[in-house]
């Protein structure tokens, strides 16, 4: 562990911190294209949060301790996800730390807190909403599971920084395995970021809501960081995306060549990626609830299958 | 730990199978009739495309033909019937399903597992390229199978079979590099053949019972 290499992860999370809500910015924008709006400016996020951090904090009567603790907690976790997913490079001193199960500990370490946070005033949409967040979690979380097993049998660890390694610095090979985790990863993420199959992210005002009814409590610099929070989720996941499907771009060295690589390589793929996001929104109708079991039960089907075809297909890889 | 030991064709005809099977499995959690027919007409473009592929890297002629064969029948010739037919019965309404999706899912993968570990040993004897997609094959074959059991109304059951078909083509091509010429444009025939007859059962099926549901037909006797 050399000094570089503790600065560049240092630079990895603050990138991550800084460019999330440009992500969900981006985002935003792209929908409002394809819907014919006209769009918020990128920077849109980045004044809400600012407004939000000198706006006045307002607590209900009965909000224990943990109701504020719950707002840092998020960020912490978040920072810390987006700490050890290889985004800028493969050589990252937290990396051995935690692998790709830890990650998943770490996601629902956050779930719980913001459940536990929705609960705690004892409002009916609070507990209506970390229910909902409860069901989606526990049917998600398996088969994100299974998707990093997926990509763990092809490189024989579950490390992320060997699996980056692995898939990007290899002589090329295509792995019909992680088509289909690619497909189980991509529901998980819409499941798991709130988005539009699933849940809306753009609306307070529905009672199928999940995640917005569990923080309506929250106001001032909690808010901000709440939001801060879910964007900075949606930018890790994201970051995972590219990392297990398409890793090419980031270097495994430290140098500054490497890094002049791996910041326009991200930034781009990012963008693309928001667009799909965007794009698969747009398409999709908001399902009922209770078919959000069954969108689950076949994203965790498609990665067990995608373990299967590993073993039926790539024994010679 | 090389990749050498697999050309890139045979590592694309991999991907495409997996894709057949994804498709399978998203015909079988399939609600809606019309998106079904375009499900199926998406299994046959596949099927089209690794026949072409198995043909150029093969250089088997034969094969050429009956990836011309499965464009015109699979793609456009049966998908234009299957939709002629819903229009013309007015029939777009959602398909009920015997047992609940997640279910035949689940179901759906144990036959996947148990496919795979039939074949292995199949596909150890096939001296083809093409040979560790045998278990895929058998897989779709069983999954098409299943759709047709679980579904209650008699066009899903037909695109099931329609689907089943495929499958078989999909595990000649894998295992022997295609049947003869004579065989493949008998199947295609009788594939043709059986839709326009099962088209016209339909009409006498719903003439008769005001409804496409198959558990009329259970009732035999005369009331």
């Amino acid at each position: 562990m050399s000094a570089t290499t503790v600065i560049l992860q240092l630079l990895q999370v603050v990138v991550g911190l800084a460019l999330a809500p440009l992500l969900a910015g981006w985002v935003n924008q792209c929908r409002t294209w394809l819907q014919n709006k006209s769009a918020p400016p990128l920077w849109q996020p980045y004044r809400q949060l600012s407004k939000l951090f000198h706006k006045e904090v307002v607590l209900a009567h009965d909000a224990s301790p943990l109701f504020r603790a719950v707002p840092y907690i998020l960020v912490a976790c978040m920072a810390l996800a987006c700490a050890i997913i290889p985004t800028l490079s493969t050589d990252l001193p937290f990396a051995p730390a935690a692998d790709a199960i830890a990650l998943v500990g770490i996601f629902a370490l956050a779930r719980v807190f913001i459940a536990l946070a929705g609960m705690d005033i004892g409002t009916a949409f609070g507990s209506l909403g970390s229910r909902r967040e409860m069901l989606i979690g526990f049917l998600a979380e398996p088969a994100l599971l299974m998707v990093f097993f997926t990509a763990s049998l092809i490189s024989r660890s579950t490390s992320l920084a060997t699996i980056v390694e692995t898939l990007a610095h290899r002589e090329f090979a295509i792995y019909p395995s992680l088509a289909f985790a690619g497909v189980a990863f991509t529901m998980v993420s819409l499941a798991e970021n709130a988005r539009v199959p699933v849940d809306n992210p753009a609306t307070h005002l529905e009672l199928t809501m999940i995640h917005e009814a569990m923080i309506l409590e929250y106001s001032g610099r909690h808010l901000a960081l709440v939001e801060w929070s879910a964007a900075l989720k949606l930018y890790a996941y994201s970051c995972l995306g590219l990392a297990l499907f398409f890793p090419w771009g980031i270097p495994e060295g430290v140098g500054l060549a490497n890094f002049a690589v791996a910041v326009p390589a991200l930034l781009g793929k990012l963008a693309i990626g928001g667009f799909l996001l965007a794009l698969i929104e747009t398409l999709s109708a908001k399902m009922r609830i209770f078919r959000a079991p069954e969108f689950l039960g076949t994203a965790f089907l498609l990665a067990v299958l995608g373990m299967l075809v590993h073993f039926l297909l790539e024994k010679g890889i | 730990m090389t990749p050498a030991t697999v050309s890139i064709g045979a590592q694309f005809i991999n991907l495409l199978a997996a894709v057949l099977l994804l498709l399978s499995f998203a015909m079988l959690s399939q609600r809606r009739i019309l998106s079904l027919i375009d499900l199926f007409a998406m299994q046959g473009a596949v099927l089209f495309v690794s026949t072409l592929v198995v043909a150029f890297t093969t250089g088997q002629v034969h094969l050429y033909y009956s990836a011309t064969l499965t464009l015109v029948l699979k793609v456009l010739l049966l998908p234009w019937i299957l939709h002629r037919l819903i229009r013309r019965l007015n029939v777009k309404w959602d398909v009920e399903t015997l047992i609940n999706i997640p279910t035949t899912m689940l179901v759906g993968i144990v036959l996947v597992i148990f496919a795979f570990n039939l074949a292995l040993p199949i596909s150890e004897l096939a001296g083809t390229i093409t040979r560790s997609t045998l278990g895929i094959a058998l897989a779709t074959v069983m999954l098409s199978f299943l759709m047709m059991i679980t579904r209650r109304k008699a066009v899903p059951q037909v695109i099931g079979f329609l689907a089943m078909e495929n499958g078989l083509f999909f595990a000649a091509t894998s295992a022997t590099y295609g049947m003869p010429m004579v065989v493949e444009l008998g199947i295609a025939l009788d594939v043709l053949v059986g839709m326009i007859i099962l088209g016209v059962f339909f009409f006498q099926i719903r003439e008769q019972f005001d409804s496409l549901d198959i558990r009329h037909l259970e009732q035999l006797r005369e009331e």
